[in-house]
């Protein structure tokens, strides 16, 4: 593993955008922030800026206004970057699937890495999808890595 | 500005966009600010990056299942939003709710009141830089969270909720459990008195920021602690017969600004669990459900009182399982307005404060959307 994949492990910083959820999953987020789920041991450290961040998280169903929004944050984002998908609607639309606003599910905007089950997932439940997702990022990482050196 | 002024040097104004992504507020609202340097000269809010369409939904499905739609307007005050949908709904029906469920439901308000409420003013803290001040908080509001755990197993959505009572009770350990962890909270949050009612800096950043006076909190159609916060005593639970047997008084704060409406808040904690352990000892023993397979006819509105104000629910029946129209309106759609004529004549770095200081709920807001065709 190359420096720049290890360093890149043991802190990603995360972006948090909400497309419509009800609030439940983004308060489970910040909760998992909060001492008692404490995720901040693993070095995931909520940023507010895309330009700053490895993983998105992305709460609620898309819709038609805020998916030009997403697709903007996401391009703002530096490679190796990664999608997690938070809770039942993020994922497939779920209890919003049949409202006349929404896309059913952020897959349809961005490509997603990581889905996190849940109605509202629980912070225990993204603390894990996080470190989960650190092996793609691993992956994804040492793939840029090669592709640099060719590029030399 | 086309017209050209000689007498006077035409002044230069900068539109500033604070969002729809920002740092201060999880959700997603977009404020367009007009400034003239530093000083805010007008703003026009832009609604939408939450909208679903949940009205319509609710229209599509059985109105049973719209319990758990309802319950999903917010999360964070999802049993306020599901019990009032059931009110309705028993209005409509000629349900009558069993005394001992009309208690459980004041106990699971203001459980809710109390974890919207530390949730807010741990958002509050870190807004204005208390960043400890921030965790400390959110760490005292998981006892609340572990509570609702033990009472039907999920952390953030209760879903007690049925039409003509409630689904689970509260034994008599629950309500001991109950009684024991509100008592820790009391004490933790007590702890935390003097930095809200003392502390030079904290009161610097808030006192006479976003003064909203009397006469404009009650023609602008400020609710919840807003308008508490400018010495109108207006809250939905005084018309509760359940919550008047309990002694329940609302908090008024007369100075108008964001520091009254956090007090408000902070007092309405302590308020919330006097309520709960009030209600644990006064509850009745009796059934909790009624069960009424009448399809709901006629139109009526319920009003109840959320963490930030008054919300109501308006329903249409048509004598099927499908209602014809369900209209919600939340608080802090009523609260839009007074936020702008708080925001209007201050500096750019109080925006973070008056902005959370009517505690914005922008899931819940999201009733309207404006269609604009895409400039190709």
């Amino acid at each position: 593993m190359k420096l720049m994949t290890k360093a890149r492990l043991k802190s990603p910083w995360v972006l948090h955008f909400d497309t419509g959820s009800c609030n439940g999953c983004d308060i489970e987020i910040l909760a998992a922030l909060t001492p008692k789920f404490d995720a901040e041991r693993f070095g995931i450290v909520n940023i507010g800026d895309p330009k700053q961040a490895d993983i998105l998280l992305i709460t609620g169903p898309a819709n038609h206004r805020n998916k030009t929004v997403l697709k903007n944050l996401y391009d703002q984002m530096p490679e190796p970057k990664l999608v997690m998908a938070i809770g039942e609607c993020a994922c497939s639309g779920a209890i919003f699937h049949n409202c006349p606003n929404t896309l059913g599910g952020v897959d349809k905007v961005v490509p997603v890495d990581v889905y996190v089950p849940g109605c509202a997932a629980r912070p225990e439940q993204i603390v894990d999808g996080v470190v989960l997702a650190l092996q793609k990022l691993a992956e994804k990482s040492e793939q840029l890595e090669k592709k640099e050196k060719k590029g030399e | 500005m086309s017209s050209h002024n000689t007498a006077t040097i035409q002044k230069e104004y900068t539109v500033f966009p604070f969002g729809p992504q920002h740092p201060v507020l999880p959700e997603p609202i977009q404020l367009r600010f007009t400034l003239d340097e530093e000083k805010i000269v007008d703003v026009v809010p832009q609604l939408g990056y939450v909208h679903r369409g949940i009205e319509r939904a609710a229209e599509l499905n059985d109105y049973k299942r719209n319990i758990y739609l309802c319950e999903r307007v917010c999360g964070i005050c999802n049993y306020i939003h599901g019990m009032t949908y059931c009110r309705v709904i028993e209005d409509l029906t000629d349900t009558e709710v069993p005394e001992r469920a009309k208690y459980l439901r004041i106990i699971w308000q203001e459980m809710g009141r109390l974890q919207s409420h530390l949730l807010w003013l741990g958002l509050f803290a870190d807004a204005i830089g208390f960043e400890s001040l921030f965790m400390q908080i959110w760490r005292d509001r998981e006892i609340i969270l572990t509570l609702n755990e033990k009472t039907n197993g999920h952390r953030i959505h209760l879903s007690t909720n049925a039409i003509g009572g409630a689904r689970k009770d509260i034994d008599a350990s629950l309500a001991k459990e109950y009684r024991k962890d509100l008592e820790l909270v009391r004490e933790k949050i007590k702890v935390l008195e003097p930095v809200f009612y003392k502390d030079k800096s904290f009161r610097q950043l808030t006192e006479g920021k976003g003064i909203l006076p009397k006469n404009q909190a009650n023609f602008m159609g400020a609710v919840g602690p807003t308008i508490r916060g400018s010495g109108i005593p207006q809250d939905m639970r005084t018309l509760d017969p359940t919550c008047k047997a309990l002694d329940f008084k609302p908090v008024v704060y007369e100075s108008c600004d964001s520091y009254a409406r956090t007090l408000v808040r902070f007092d309405e904690v302590f308020q919330s669990i006097e309520l709960i352990n009030k209600a644990l000892d006064q509850m009745p023993d009796g059934p909790i459900l009624n069960k009424n397979e009448k399809f709901p006819e006629g139109t009526t509105i319920v009003r109840t009182e959320q963490p930030r104000g008054e919300l109501i629910y308006y329903v249409e029946g048509n004598g099927t399982n499908k209602l014809s129209r369900v209209k919600i309106r939340t608080p802090t759609g009523a609260n839009i307005p007074s936020l702008v004529s708080m925001l209007i004549g201050h500096e750019l770095p109080d925006i973070p404060v008056i902005v959370h200081s009517i505690d914005p709920c922008i899931s819940c807001t999201e009733r309207y959307v404006q269609v604009k065709k895409e400039a190709s």
